[in-house]
């Protein structure tokens, strides 16, 4: 197929697509980032998204952002910053920091829940998730809310009771949930082979009667499409759909692993030619959506912004020792 | 006031606040057309709207998370987990979500969920519809936990209970539904949870309780009082958080203690009662805390002898006053 024709498909133009692309620098400038700040000590944890850029970002650009729900995982990033967290806010998250929306430093980084955003909170039991976010478009169903809720989990949480329970409950109600499978083959060091005897995780839709599809994790317009038609179909009362995005893992699982332990630098090189960011860019310069040189300024804008949310969420206050004690029970 | 079985007092404030508030909603097995597998639901499901009353999957965790996503988009769900014992799959969405989510948003989220549940022994329910589940989750910060003993206790807090905000654990003795009634408040009314009462005013001995056992008490106390010895009978209604304030007062009256419950003894609501009384009541007591519990085995067994053997009641309560009035 030409490539332009690749975009109309999609459904996007393309101030989408680039406004889709500097989201995925965005996020990987983060990680990135983040990743060196726990090097340096400054922030003392971090789950890279590093890989799954395009997944996360397309994903979540097929939302209503202000009317639809994400009940996310850590590696969540890009679909955040497309919800519309600040890269200052995911900064104080980093950081830990009293004005950190999420949690105020309660919940280690990149524990997602930013009620005013509609992104539900995540804690660190992966799975959990996946019945809630049923529960939260149950209630959308009960109260009339034309509101869709995407759900995002990784392949290992799909291995959890919750997934089963979760997506049961959703298909026998019908209920308006898109359930988001990042598949990058790897639970911390366990392969996806250890899992499950079947790898891929939408094949499971059908038990559940209603549709899985499996997409390229690195393509962001096969992303896009995939999940526009399962907000559709969620929202216009068909019930929901299991898309699982085969993406890739860069980096450790978190600041605390490291993946030379169970992958050889081979498997990493090879499975860098499919690194979503690169990818995209010769897309969009091949088509002319994008040269060289605004490509050039876009990175460095990013990493301006980056590097000066770093700054202030590191000299922002944190949360009064005392405040620990506080709001275990609401009034 | 009229007289209601403590099962139709449950029933009528559940109706009552479906009724009030469009945003509750009962979630539960067997609960809809089936009316619950005790029948606390019966007759519910033709008075509401579809969706009011769902019938769950077989899927404790599942259906908890569910009630939990659910409450966290502004609906107030009330679960029932057909048996206490059955409580546990939900563990996990009960404990490290549900009692935490207020605390680790920083006050951004609130889930106001019950979870209702039968408890207890004494209907040849074998280990798996027997046990008492309560000192698990009044272990958990984030929690609030409701074991009442009577009607009208059991209306007031369920309504409260919905009410509230924080998600609150609600335990109803099987034995209870139909074999206790009482005197019941008309229209709507609440009882606050965290408030003990003092079911019996008595001078020598101070009996703490709460639940089905609660009634056990009131037996020992009428046959004691024919001996001579006179109890107090301290309901506590709500086991987290306790009403220190009304247990020390009564501890300060008499200066003898027995704690009273049918979960075992270790690591039980009694424990904590007693280190509260320990630390705080020191100074009043004439006699070291007595408990009388479920022994130290797995549940109740299924055979009536060997069930029998293992609950506690009236019988051990008088044992254990008189050895506290001889101390």
């Amino acid at each position: 197929m030409p490539i332009n024709s690749r975009l109309n498909e999609s459904g996007l133009d393309q101030k989408d697509a680039q406004s889709i692309y500097r989201y995925m620098l965005l996020a990987r400038s983060i990680s990135e980032k983040s990743w060196l700040l726990t090097r340096q000590g400054r922030v003392l944890f971090s789950m890279p998204c590093d890989g799954q850029e395009a997944a996360d970002v397309a994903s979540a650009y097929a939302l209503d952002t202000v009317t639809d729900f994400i009940v996310p995982y850590a590696r969540s990033l890009g679909a955040m910053l497309v919800k519309g967290m600040t890269t200052q806010e995911v900064m104080l998250n980093m950081f830990g920091k009293a004005a950190d929306p999420n949690s105020g430093g309660r919940q280690m980084p990149m524990h997602w829940g930013h009620k005013q955003l509609g992104i539900i909170s995540m804690g660190s039991s992966v799975g959990t998730t996946i019945p809630r976010a049923s529960g939260v478009a149950l209630a959308s169903k009960l109260r009339g809310q034309n509101a869709v809720t995407m759900v995002y989990f990784g392949e290992g949480s799909a291995s959890e009771g919750d997934f089963h329970e979760g997506l049961g409950f959703a298909g026998v109600h019908r209920l308006p949930v898109v359930f988001f499978c990042n598949n990058n083959g790897w639970a911390t060091s366990v392969p996806v082979s250890l899992q499950n005897a079947e790898p891929q995780v939408a094949k499971r839709a059908q038990g559940y009667g209603f549709p899985g599809v499996t997409v390229d994790g690195s393509d962001p317009l096969a992303i896009y499409q995939a999940v526009k038609a399962a907000v559709h179909r969620a929202r216009s009362g068909g019930g929901p759909t299991l898309v699982e995005a085969n993406t890739i893992r860069m980096m450790p699982h978190s600041s605390s692993d490291d993946h030379l332990r169970y992958r050889t630098q081979e498997d990493l090189e090879n499975e860098r030619k499919l690194d979503p960011i690169p990818l995209f860019r010769d897309f969009l310069i091949t088509t002319g959506i994008l040269d060289e040189t605004s490509d050039q300024e876009l990175q460095e804008f990013v990493d301006l912004e980056v590097e000066e949310a770093i700054e202030l969420a590191d000299a922002a206050p944190s949360a009064a020792a005392e405040t620990a004690f506080n709001g275990v029970y609401a009034p | 006031m009229s007289e209601k079985r403590f099962i139709d007092a449950i029933r009528d404030g559940l109706r009552e606040e479906m009724a009030a508030d469009a945003a509750v909603f009962l979630i539960g097995q067997d609960i809809g057309v089936n009316g619950g597998v005790f029948r606390v639901t019966d007759g519910l499901l033709e008075k509401f709207e579809a969706g009011r009353i769902i019938d769950s999957p077989l899927a404790e965790s599942g259906m908890v998370g569910v009630a939990i996503g659910a409450a966290m988009n502004g609906m107030r769900p009330v679960v029932e987990i057909q048996f206490a014992d059955f409580i546990f799959p939900a563990f996990n969405q009960v404990v490290s979500e549900a009692a935490r989510m207020y605390y680790r948003t920083n006050g951004d989220f609130t889930v106001p969920m019950v979870i209702r549940a039968p408890y207890g022994g004494g209907a040849r329910g074998g280990l798996y519809h027997s046990q008492s589940v309560e000192a698990y989750f009044a272990h958990v910060p984030g929690l609030k936990v409701v074991v009442p003993s009577n009607p009208h206790d059991a209306k007031g807090l369920l309504k409260s209970a919905i009410r509230d905000d924080n998600p609150v654990l609600f335990f109803e003795h099987k034995l209870a539904y139909n074999t206790v009634r009482g005197e019941i408040s008309d229209g709507d009314y609440t009882v606050p949870i965290g408030e003990a009462v003092v079911s019996r005013e008595g001078q020598h001995i101070s009996l703490i309780s709460y639940g089905l056992s609660v009634h056990h008490c009131l037996e020992a106390a009428e046959t004691l009082s024919a001996e001579g010895i006179s109890c107090e009978v301290v309901d506590l209604r709500t086991v987290r958080p306790l009403d220190t304030v009304t247990i020390l007062e009564s501890v300060k009256k008499t200066g003898r203690v027995c704690i009273v419950h049918e979960d075992n003894l270790t690591g039980g609501v009694g424990a904590e009662v007693a280190a509260i009384i320990a630390k705080d009541g020191f100074e009043f007591l004439d006699a070291p805390v007595q408990r009388v519990a479920a022994p130290d085995v797995p549940s109740f067994p299924y055979n009536p002898g060997l069930e029998d053997v293992l609950l506690p009641g009236p019988t051990d309560i008088v044992r254990a006053a008189k050895e506290l009035a001889a101390y």
